[in-house]
């Protein structure tokens, strides 16, 4: 087994610097070499999005990603959304429009939506299903997500 | 109290809960360092569906790096005892296999190592030699006598069989005008919650106490069951569950065998051993609920007056009945007549061991399976007499005078209307207009269908329905303790300045508690739901508790919020008392009022809620003399209606009851099979809402289980037992394209039972989504003469009914 290699990334605009195995898992490095315990892992093969980040600016699953994969990265994690003690206008939206219930997708699929509204910032209700279908959520039925991403949408175009 | 002079029972209050989830700060079991010197924990499963275990070979695991213990079925069986179960045949049901291992997945060993990456090679390189043996997945097959049988000492693999008869049914059927029979199958599926489970333990030697942090939901009773199995005082066995779990839905109940398992490997360690199920063990290995073969009768008079029914169930419990099984069968025991008038009924109940994967609760527990069947046969009357549906329906409805209402099976409904909400959804769907649009479908030559779903929502399981599974003669032995009851416990506190603290010893995962109980506890005491604080960590050392605690059978909203309730109340009459005294005037010429303890002449001073609590803690000799110092009291709620079953085998299975009405429209493709669900409505009466925006997310999520079962989700075996879908690739979970636009209405008959009027809601549309979809697309198809009897309804399958019904016959 290789020895333990450095890994050094950006997360949530802070330089992050930490050592381990080649094969270590980005999620598991995340949570709990750098204890951002806010990235869930939900399947470990890339299909419930639990575990969504963005990398580089793009959304990425952090549970089919190595850690040295992400060396040089700037990494955002639901911990970097909310600034100076205030929610991101998505979260608040997800707040005020009941977009989770038990919590543990939700850091992936505000991630996944965040992605999505970069790339459609003014989405239909289709498009917006289409869109989050990358996370899956078991407690909503996805309408309070849906209706959460569609109020938010015209709040992040204004900022 | 009704909403009109609450000011925060039945507003959508936004959840506290929110704000630490959606910023990542959360406290989910994988999150939760409690302790110190954490090893990781990697379990070894059968690769065989039925094998005999001839040895183990642990030395090269031992010998890894970071290894610190492995154990096997030979640990498991010499220090610790079989799960008790809820049958009567012996069936020994280990943490982890011993003799034999009985479906793919089950445990055989586990190994304990630094992190998870070690204890997952050493894992690989446990060698466990099996024998295999003839294996059987269907439960038709696995009762005939050449089938290889699961459990020797039980010589068959029938775990066990009720035959239970309520009025006369044989007379029913005698003066019938018509007789309708079909067979269903509904599929072995589970909800599949997005985190797994997981347990941490630590076992201290010198005190003998063994902690586990776990995401179990309940129901507690499992916590004296998996104390005995590990030979530990209860008083010995800590469970402690963290504050947030990423859902459950039934599921988490039946973490309790991986309880013993990882604290077995704790004690034989002596390191704090933590184990997080991955996904596919998750799928190959967790709960599901059960695969059902059902064979119905339905006796009727030629006006659609059903007189009676028969139901011939075939559950499917997998490799070892665990409890609460049966209750796949009899959970739903007061209410099997669902919302109908009926009183003949006779129930053949079998229960059947195979080398699948082991069932317990899933949303909608029992009653996804009983209306499926119900609700079909309903159509099938309808269609045979040339009656529409709803009318057939109406026909049997009981009605609000006939409540509170007891069930010939005896369930006692406490409250309802159900022609009334049954109308609200007729209407809210446009029934009428629905029907025109499908007459010039169809004359289009589209399919176009409508189906309609009735229910009776059960909540807060009587823990006394699962001796139904026992024979009345073995019940009434003198040796035999009867069982019955649902209960809950809350804590209010008031600290010095008078902030007000909630406890309670439920596991929500996912529902808001903390929200609703900070609701309830400012209305009663005229504050603001941020003035109260609401902790609900479950700890078995520390809560107030019983065997039926637990957040599950859709029991918070009725039972949990009773006890918050009635404690506040309790709490309100010591403030009266108390500053009653301090009026020197007689406790009954005071009120709490708007926050405050006035005289009801509205004369003299008013002593606040924080006035009261600053003298009650500063100065304990102000309090009146007799009078407990410390503003805090504990209420535990309990339903009187929750009795034992009788000699007859009637019981209230649960304690309130509410009701469920739905219609959906569909078109179905049939060059392609697929089913477009173009209008769905469903109208509840769960009492009352206190959070309606809480109230509306338990629907939305449960239909969108209910749709999952019925058309993608099954865990489904080959004929050695592999598991076909042990990854989210194959076992197809909704996504946010599949789930409908739901129209939810809802109709408001409060429960005489609670101190609310409120009801549980938790499971709602999970049970009636199965009936209402499958009733719809059999109508759609109904030209062609193709009828829904069995789930899921995938493209294969729908398509290969669709192509048989067009072949020329």
């Amino acid at each position: 087994m290789p020895g333990p290699v450095a890994v050094r990334l950006t997360v949530n605009g802070t330089p992050r610097e930490g050592r381990c195995e080649p094969r270590k898992l980005l999620v598991d490095f995340l949570r709990e070499d750098l204890g951002l315990t806010g990235t869930h892992v939900g399947c470990e093969h890339g299909i419930c999005g639990a575990c969504t980040i963005l990398v580089n600016g793009e959304a990425a699953r952090s549970c089919i990603m190595l850690a040295v994969q992400a060396e040089g990265s700037e990494i955002v994690t639901v911990e970097g959304l909310a600034r100076d003690g205030r929610l991101h206008p998505l979260q608040e939206a997800f707040r005020e429009h009941h977009g989770l219930q038990c919590g543990f997708c939700t850091p992936g699929m505000l991630l996944a939506a965040l992605d999505f509204l970069r790339m459609h910032p003014d989405p239909t209700e289709s498009q917006i299903r289409e869109g989050l279908s990358a996370v899956l959520c078991r407690c909503t039925g996805y309408q309070g997500i849906v209706n959460a991403v569609k109020a938010a949408a015209p709040v992040l175009r204004g900022g | 109290m009704s909403a009109a002079t609450t000011k925060w029972v039945g507003r959508p209050v936004r959840r506290v809960e929110d704000t630490r989830l959606l910023t990542g700060r959360g406290t989910f079991i994988d999150d939760h360092p409690p302790t110190s010197g954490v090893h990781h924990a990697a379990i070894v499963r059968s690769p065989h569906a039925h094998a005999r275990i001839l040895g183990y070979d642990v030395a090269a695991a031992l010998a890894m790096e970071g290894v610190v213990g492995v154990i096997t079925g030979e640990d498991v069986a010499k220090s610790t005892r079989p799960f008790a179960v809820g049958v009567t045949a012996p069936v020994r049901y280990y943490c982890a296999a011993t003799d034999k291992a009985r479906f793919v997945g089950e445990p055989v060993a586990v190994v304990v190592a630094r992190d998870r990456y070690l204890a997952e090679d050493a894992a690989e390189v446990v060698t466990v030699r099996y024998e295999p043996l003839p294996v059987v997945t269907d439960p038709e097959r696995a009762l005939e006598s050449d089938a290889p049988v699961l459990h020797e000492a039980v010589g068959t693999n029938l775990a066990g069989h009720r035959r239970l008869v309520y009025g006369d049914p044989d007379q029913a059927f005698g003066e019938a005008d018509v007789v309708i029979r079909e067979r269903f199958r509904f599929p072995k599926y589970g909800s599949t919650p997005i985190e797994t489970y997981g347990i941490i333990a630590r076992w201290d030697p010198l005190e003998g106490v063994l902690t586990v942090w776990s995401n179990f939901m309940g129901p507690f009773i499992m916590h004296p069951l998996t104390a005995r199995v590990l030979g530990l005082p209860e008083n010995k066995l800590r469970f402690i569950v963290p504050p947030d779990i990423g859902g459950s839905f039934g599921i988490k109940t039946s973490i309790y065998p991986y309880i013993a398992l990882v604290g077995l490997a704790a004690m034989k360690t002596g390191v704090a051993v933590k184990w997080i199920e991955d996904r596919r063990e998750h799928l190959l290995a967790s709960s599901s609920g059960t695969d059902r073969i059902a064979e119905r009768e339905l006796a009727a008079r030629r006006d659609g007056t059903v007189l009676g029914m028969r139901f011939k169930w075939l559950d499917n419990v997998g490799g070892y009945i665990r409890s609460p099984e049966p209750g796949c069968s009899f959970r739903p025991t007061g209410n099997f007549v669902g919302p109908y008038g009926f009183q003949h009924l006779e129930v053949d109940a079998s229960v059947v061991m195979t080398n699948k994967s082991l069932t317990g609760p899933n949303r909608g527990y029992a009653c996804g399976h009983l209306y499926f069947e119900t609700e079909g046969m309903m159509d099938r009357l309808a269609e045979r007499l040339g009656l529409d549906p709803a009318e057939v329906r109406r026909r049997n409805l009981l009605r609000p005078e006939q409540m509170p209402y007891r069930t010939p099976t005896g369930g006692l409904y406490d409250s309802g209307d159900y022609p009334a909400a049954f109308d609200r959804a007729l209407q809210l769907a446009g029934y009428t207009d629905l029907r025109r649009r499908q007459a010039r479908a169809r004359a289009e030559g589209r399919s176009f269908g409508i189906g309609i779903a009735l229910a009776v929502d059960p909540s807060v399981s009587n823990m006394g329905y699962v001796a139904t599974a026992l024979d009345p003669q073995f019940r009434a032995k003198p040796e035999y303790l009867p069982k019955s009851g649902a209960v809950e416990a809350a804590t209010l506190k008031i600290d010095p300045l008078g902030r007000v603290t909630a406890i309670l010893a439920t596991t929500p995962q996912g529902q808001g508690h903390q929200t609703i109980v900070a609701q309830i506890v400012a209305d009663e005491l005229g504050l603001v739901p941020d003035d109260v604080t609401v902790v609900d960590e479950m700890d078995t050392f520390t809560r107030v508790w019983s065997i039926s605690s637990g957040t599950y059978s859709s029991r918070f909203g009725s039972v949990g919020t009773s006890a918050v309730a009635l404690a506040a109340r309790k709490l309100k009459r010591k403030l009266c008392e108390y500053a009653a005294h301090l009026m020197d005037v007689p406790a009954d010429q005071v009120e709490f009022r708007q926050g405050a303890v006035r005289r009801t002449s509205g004369q003299g001073p008013a002593y606040s809620v924080k006035d009261l609590a600053g003298r009650g803690h500063w100065h304990t000799d102000s309090l009146p003399a007799g009078m407990e110092p410390g503003l805090q009291v504990t209420a535990v709620f309990g339903f009187s209606v929750a009795k034992a079953v009788d000699a007859e085998d009637r019981v209230n299975s649960s304690n309130t009851y509410g009701f469920i009405a739905e219609v959906m429209a569909v078109e179905v493709d049939p060059e392609t099979a697929a089913i477009s669900i173009l209008e769905y409505v469903t109208v509840h009466d769960a009492g009352t809402i206190i959070n309606p925006m809480i109230a509306e997310g338990q629907i939305y999520g449960g239909a969108l289980h209910g749709l999952g079962g019925a058309l993608y989700e099954e865990l489904l075996y080959d004929e050695s037992g592999q598991l076909l879908t042990a990854t989210f690739m194959d076992y197809l979970v909704p996504t946010a394209t599949e789930a409908p636009v739901i129209k939810i209405a809802h109709v408001v008959s409060p429960s005489p039972l609670t101190p609310l009027g409120s009801k549980g809601l938790g499971e709602s549309s999970s049970m009636t989504v199965p009936a209402v979809i499958a009733n719809a697309v059999s109508d759609a198809l109904a030209p062609l003469g193709v009828r829904i009897t069995e789930l899921p309804i995938t493209p294969d399958r729908l398509w290969r009914l669709i192509r048989q019904a067009k072949k020329p016959k």
